[in-house]
């Protein structure tokens, strides 16, 4: 099979490349960028004024399954995936039972072999049931093809199993993602502390919670020698945190959502629940600082923390709702809306904290254009506009904190190892399960 | 000025012109309940259901005489005797009670925004009646209202709020509707219970009860609830009444007309003194006169202004 891409502007950070030219994949691989390629193909694709990259990977994305297929399951969340332009999504590992065993592990890898539409990598947890009490068997898990370990929505909060997790990952080559949270200090928190949660008589999540527990997380992955990733990074203190380990040459890493560069805590005031997440939404300095932090590259990465719940869970009282937002459909375009249109990131910029980034920090041989790469690439109409409403949105949720707005940015095609996996084909790979 | 909300669900959003018009009609209300019959019809043929979540005695009783003054069937539903028990969501028993052809809910809830969030999925009206810590917009209301009847005017009165800002919905409809009139308000409690952000609301901070009532035409006393929070640092009961309960030695040193109010219920001897709130300062029983006058002005205007939306929508 081989599809041709003719006459896009072909991004490829991986490899310096911004360029107006083809690209031609064969099978399941890139076979050539360049420009005026001449060859039969199965399936060509006009490109021009279209933007051709790496397929987007989502290195934050809670798929649900198994346990909570009501939410989301592979299926339904591959498939939102691919509507966002996305290829790869490493799912996190708070389902029911927790990714925490070689057991559970090969329970989702099966569920993904039968119905997944993309490519899904695997996070563990850190802890058994993420109870922060006693490791999982991180080596175990790890040629289990684990790519990285999260106790995602908790923090180990004990600094000695903290640490001999990190030790423990360093040896066997395992990337630890930090949910930097102290729960002592965010309590039973729902909103940012401050003016805000005053004015909704809301409990606070101050954002000490955050940073202090960033603090230790970079101490202590400092102490171990190991790498850290920190998750949804909300503020600025957290930030500049960050920065001045990166400075130092700790080894730690960091993404942000794009509701921490497109909203803020003002955007809650309504008691909307598709604003309720975790962290909150801060304040517009925090937001202005996380732009500061994607421009001036602190900040990694972007992923959506696509975190589905179901209407009864989101339409709720405000301090009863679940935390989260969908997120994985509107990755790309409220980051096109909010950073290149605003002029905070240049297109390659941008391309690159979706593709050569994550890529890095995984440890996955994806995000490139290079030829013989992995044929995985998004095709978007970058100035093309859409509301985003429920009736769009091709998750089984839709607790979506973009409802009603307009984005720039439509994905055209999604290619997955070589074949076309968006637009979707009618009853595209259902198999039985 | 016409009022054009189908809900009351809080000061915050409401203009200072809006606030006068419910001050304006609520005192052509007063006068009804000095009548010998105290009716008036211009609710007749209306249903008001009272949606309490969360015990209440004087604002329910307080809602319930003000809708029958204006001749409105009322219903009460509380919570621990109906189908909520049984697991039926808010948004659910607010369909159930439109599906029952009534006009306005009046809701006290324990979450903030339930209010809100009921008003959204109902066409019906909702008038918040007590969310949470958010916001009690007909207690501000009727505090305003009695302090405006006795002073003549809002604009450049001192205002000090006592008790557990951090906790009260009461406080804070008052520091919106008081500074959206050109009072000026004062909280004053331990530091604890002050809430992050509290003058940006437009209040000054003050945890010397002396110094809040130095300047103050009004003190407004909030409940004490000791039994609320098991959180750490929560003041002791005898330690804050030494330190900030309102007696008659400190009323004696504010000035002379100073008027002490209090939502109720008090708790004698924790927050206020039986000599202050029986005392000639006191107007504690007139907020609970005045409070049946605003609420009628409330339930009229939202019934009247969703009649108007519906007569609207038949049009088009």
């Amino acid at each position: 099979m081989k599809i041709l891409i003719k006459g896009g502007r072909v991004i490829d950070p991986a490899s310096n490349l911004d360029v107006i030219c083809d690209v031609l994949t064969q099978d399941s691989t890139i076979a050539k960028v360049s420009k005026g390629i001449k060859t039969e193909a199965d399936y060509t694709i006009e490109a021009t004024d279209k933007i051709v990259m790496p397929g987007l990977i989502d290195m934050h994305v809670h798929l649900r399954e198994p346990g909570r297929e009501d939410k989301e399951t592979v299926e339904s969340g591959t498939r939102a995936a691919l509507k966002g332009g996305v290829t790869c999504v490493l799912a996190m590992p708070n389902t029911h039972p927790a990714l925490d065993s070689v057991e559970h592990i090969r329970l989702l890898k099966n569920i993904i072999k039968n119905s997944a539409h993309a490519h899904v990598f695997i996070a563990g947890a850190i802890t058994r049931g993420r109870l922060g009490e006693e490791l999982v068997d991180i080596a175990g898990v790890k040629r289990e093809g684990v790519v990285a370990i999260t106790d995602d929505g908790y923090s180990v909060d004990s600094d000695v199993l903290m640490l001999e997790a990190l030790k423990t990952a360093q040896a066997s080559g395992m990337l630890v993602i930090c949910h930097s949270e102290d729960k002592k200090l965010s309590k039973n928190g729902v909103v940012n502390l401050g003016l805000t949660s005053t004015r909704m008589g809301l409990r606070g999540i101050s954002k000490e919670s955050e940073y202090k527990r960033v603090q230790r997380d970079i101490e202590l992955a400092e102490e171990a020698g190991a790498r850290v990733h920190i998750a949804h990074v909300s503020c600025k203190e957290s930030l500049e945190l960050i920065a001045a380990a990166k400075k130092k040459g700790i080894k730690v890493t960091c993404e942000t959502a794009p509701h921490y560069f497109s909203l803020s805590e003002e955007d809650v005031l309504g008691f909307d629940t598709n604003m309720k997440m975790n962290p909150p939404l801060r304040s517009r300095q925090d937001r202005v600082v996380i732009r500061e932090g994607l421009a001036d590259g602190t900040i990694d990465a972007i992923a959506s923390d696509h975190a589905p719940h179901t209407e009864n869970e989101k339409d709720i009282e405000f301090e009863r709702a679940e935390f989260g937002v969908v997120g994985l459909e509107t990755l790309l375009a409220a980051s096109i809306t909010e950073l290149v249109e605003k002029g905070v990131l240049s297109w390659p910029d941008l391309v690159a904290k979706f593709t050569v980034n994550p890529a890095r920090i995984l440890g996955l041989s994806k995000g490139s254009l290079k030829e013989g790469a992995d044929a995985d690439l998004t095709v978007v109409a970058p100035k093309e506009e859409w509301l985003v409403e429920k009736t769009s949105l091709v998750s089984k949720s839709k607790n979506c904190a973009f409802l009603g707005r307009a984005l720039k940015g439509v994905v055209e095609y999604a290619i997955c190892s070589g074949r076309i996996a968006y637009p979707f084909k009618n009853n595209s790979r259902k198999k039985n399960r | 000025m016409t009022w054009t909300r189908k809900d009351l669900l809080g000061i915050e959003e409401l203009s200072r012109e809006e606030i006068e018009l419910i001050l304006s009609t609520a005192e052509s209300f007063k006068e009804v309940s000095t009548r010998e019959i105290k009716k008036v019809p211009a609710l007749r043929g209306k249903t008001v259901v009272n949606l309490f979540y969360e015990p209440s005695t004087r604002t329910r009783v307080s809602f319930e005489v003000a809708a029958k003054r204006l001749s409105a069937d009322v219903i009460h539903i509380a919570t621990e005797t109906s189908s909520v028990r049984k697991g039926e969501t808010l948004i659910d028993t607010g369909r159930n009670i439109e599906a029952l052809k009534a006009d306005i809910i009046v809701v006290r809830h324990n979450c903030s925004g339930a209010a809100a969030m009921l008003a959204r999925h109902v066409n019906l009206s909702v008038v918040n009646a007590g969310d949470g810590w958010h916001e009690h917009p007909t207690q501000a209301l009727l505090d305003i209202f009695t302090l405006k009847e006795k002073f003549g005017r809002i604009t450049g009165l001192q205002v000090s709020i006592v008790g557990d800002i951090a906790h009260s919905r009461v406080a804070r409809s008052n520091i919106w509707g008081l500074t959206k009139l050109g009072a000026k308000v004062m909280v004053c409690a331990p530091e604890i219970l002050i809430p992050p952000g509290i003058e940006e609301m437009g209040a000054s901070v003050t945890h010397d009860i002396d110094e809040a009532l130095r300047h103050a035409d009004c003190v407004n006393v909030l409940r004490m609830q000791f039994e609320r929070d098991t959180e750490a640092a929560f003041p002791q009961q005898l330690e804050y009444f030494k330190q900030f309960g309102i007696t008659q030695d400190r009323i004696r040193k504010a000035k002379k007309n100073i008027l002490v109010m209090h939502p109720g219920p008090i708790n004698r001897g924790i927050e206020i003194s039986s000599e202050v709130a029986d005392g000639h300062n006191s107007v504690i029983l007139e907020q609970v006169t005045n409070g049946i006058a605003v609420r009628m002005s409330v339930l009229f205007l939202v019934a009247q202004a969703n009649d108007q939306l519906e007569k609207h929508e038949d049009t088009h």
